[in-house]
């Protein structure tokens, strides 16, 4: 069997599951800036999944691909750095703002860009919005089949592959004809660490954008290093109409947003009357900690 | 048109506790802007599966009735969800947030170029003023759902596109048959019209379907219980508690050694690690070796006989008292003031 062309979506997000006391300001919201950018955990297991099948399966390549700032080549990096091939940005001003929507259809274009492909893998969900729906409708938009919460992939053959999913009350086996997209499970095993080889050879890898501010002796090294060369591709550049863009392209609206409150970091101590204990559980509704 | 509708997922052939959870909701919504509400159903063999849910208040039931429908595959149920929504064109569409609805909505809503909102714990009827515009919305559906880790409730509408589409969460909202029960209608549906050879590009080989697991580690509320919980029947309290609020029950190293608890529950350097919004704390101490499985929670409240106890030292709040009398009070707060 010849390699498998395999891209990887994958999104830098705030680190929402440490939100602890110390990253709530005074005032009970969110501190955002005390929150680190990481590679989202889910499609990080992706990645891992990506590379087995390009170990398993010789002459395969792993293109991982981000939606995002600038700063979002960091997962690029951390990507190659873990075995991946190539990193792809996608970053333009007219994409902030955008919902699951209009974010798949963005996403759509750079895979219709980098077609053929055999699999594209992303993680079931990002733990800043916990939707679950870019990956569907991506798979959607490029009128491909889907499986959803895959935590192992048993074998591809025959421009089909097998591959086990995770339910909330149990596993099923499916077999699904290539081209194909991929949920992967937090259930799946983790990625595999940077190589120290890789990272020593790929650590100046960079976008173009990223490369502007660099001096002129760092310039010429990425001209005689092209592997160095991270791809960024704008609006332009995928050619997307603006109305399926940003906030004009997003149909959800936020009407509100109410930050749960937590206001208590010195000890509240309440004696255990029925007035007390009601009080307590008004404000428990009253905030969502319950209900 | 402008109808309220619902996809009803299916347990060994009746409609899924979830799916009469959100028709309950579903009629109530309708019954403020004045629709219908329309469930579709799609199984193989489905046998009287349309009274229960007029009983829960749907006025028309559209029922596919096929092979390739079941068990659930994505293609085949996202081609008739689609296809109907095109021809009926729905004011509002709900599904379940689980394993088949968040598979199934987000392609729907793709297909539909339509918004959709993921794990909505409230539904209601609303205005919205749109800034940009500069125009009120009337009567649109307001759909609140955690965000951000949990860490924010955020309301999200859909002002611009029909229909309004959005998954619900399990156990969230109240089952209750609706008031005005009634014989509805039914439609078949033509499963050959909607799903094409394209649709059945992915195929089960095999499937284990287990009984519902613990979720402790998700789980966003614990409620935990120690050796001062004083016995396995004292227990059952916290489960009681942890069954309305929608949580799990853990418990400390002394609670599981003691025999009150099995050791799956346990919590702390040597059970397991969780980080739940809200942790409340029955009747332990807080040695370090819980603490350590537990320190990461949002939100804590310790309740104990002992007012040095140092777990109260990591309390958000803390009541010194007999569990066994605190947890009822709680339980009773709760019954009489939420749904």
């Amino acid at each position: 069997m010849k390699g498998l062309n395999i891209i990887v979506l994958a999104k830098q997000v705030p680190d929402t599951r440490n939100v602890g006391k110390d990253a709530m300001k005074a005032n009970g919201t969110v501190n955002r800036s005390a929150l680190p950018a990481i590679f989202n955990p889910e499609d990080l297991l992706a990645l891992e999944q990506a590379l087995r099948l390009k170990d398993q399966y010789p002459g395969s390549t792993v293109t991982v691909t981000t939606m995002g700032p600038i700063r979002a080549a960091n997962i690029l990096r951390d990507s190659i750095f873990r075995g991946a091939d190539k990193g792809i940005l996608i970053t333009d001003k007219k994409f902030a703002g955008s919902d699951t929507l209009a974010t798949s259809y963005v996403l759509s274009l750079a895979l219709k860009k980098l077609a053929p492909f055999d699999i594209i893998l992303c993680g079931r969900q990002a733990i800043d919005g916990d939707t679950a729906q870019v990956g569907p409708q991506v798979a959607e938009k490029l009128k491909i089949p889907q499986i959803t919460y895959v935590e192992d992939i048993l074998e591809v053959k025959n421009k089909q592959i097998i591959a086990k999913r995770r339910l909330t009350n149990g596993v099923e086996t499916l077999q699904g004809n290539l081209p194909i997209l991929l949920t992967v499970h937090g259930s799946a095993p983790t990625c595999r660490t940077q190589n120290a080889r890789r990272l020593m050879k790929y650590k100046h890898a960079c976008t173009p954008s990223e490369m502007n501010n660099e001096q002129e002796d760092y310039i010429k090294m990425h001209d005689q290093k092209h592997y160095l060369d991270l791809v960024e591709w704008n609006v332009d550049d995928l050619q997307a109409e603006e109305t399926y863009l940003g906030l004009n392209g997003s149909p959800t609206k936020v009407n509100a947003v109410t930050n749960i409150v937590f206001t208590a970091k010195e000890s509240t101590v309440l004696e255990p009357t029925d007035q007390a204990i009601d009080e307590l559980m008004a404000e428990l509704v009253e905030h969502h900690n319950v209900g | 048109m402008n109808n309220v509708f619902i996809y009803c997922e299916t347990d060994h052939g009746k409609p899924a506790e979830v799916s009469l959870e959100i028709i309950t909701k579903g009629r109530s919504l309708a019954d403020q802007i004045g629709a219908r509400v329309e469930v579709i159903v799609l199984g193989h063999g489905l046998k009287n599966i349309d009274q229960e849910l007029f009983d829960y208040g749907a006025d028309i039931v559209h029922i596919g009735d096929h092979k390739n429908l079941d068990p659930y595959l994505t293609l085949p149920h996202a081609s008739i969800v689609a296809g109907i929504f095109e021809q009926e064109k729905p004011r509002i569409g709900l599904f379940g947030a689980t394993s088949i609805g968040r598979d199934l909505a987000p392609r729907v809503s793709s297909q539909l170029k339509c918004g959709l909102t993921a794990d909505c714990t409230e539904l209601v009827i609303g205005d919205h003023f749109d800034k940009k515009q500069n125009k009120q919305h009337k009567d649109l559906l307001l759909q609140r759902r955690p965000a951000f880790g949990g860490n924010i409730i955020a309301t999200i509408v859909t002002p611009d596109t029909l229909p309004q589409l959005a998954t619900v969460r399990e156990g969230v909202m109240r089952k209750e048959k609706y008031e005005n029960i009634r014989k509805g209608k039914v439609v078949k549906i033509n499963v050959d019209d909607y799903v094409k050879k394209e649709a059945l590009a992915v195929k089960i080989i095999e499937r284990h379907i287990e009984k519902k697991e613990l979720n402790l580690k998700n789980s966003n509320i614990v409620v935990a219980g120690g050796y001062g919980v004083g016995s396995k029947e004292n227990f059952r309290l916290l489960y009681d508690l942890a069954g309305i609020l929608g949580g799990e029950v853990g418990a400390s190293r002394a609670a599981v050694d003691a025999g009150f608890e099995v050791h799956d529950r346990q919590i702390g350097q040597t059970g397991m690690t969780v980080r739940p919004k809200l942790y409340i704390a029955c009747g332990i101490s807080g040695q370090i070796q819980h603490t350590a499985g537990m320190d990461k929670s949002a939100m804590v409240i310790a309740i104990n006989k002992d007012p040095h106890a140092p777990i109260n030292k990591l309390a958000d709040y803390v009541i010194t008292g007999d569990v066994a009398k605190v947890i009822p009070k709680m339980i009773k707060y709760y019954k009489e003031h939420t749904k």
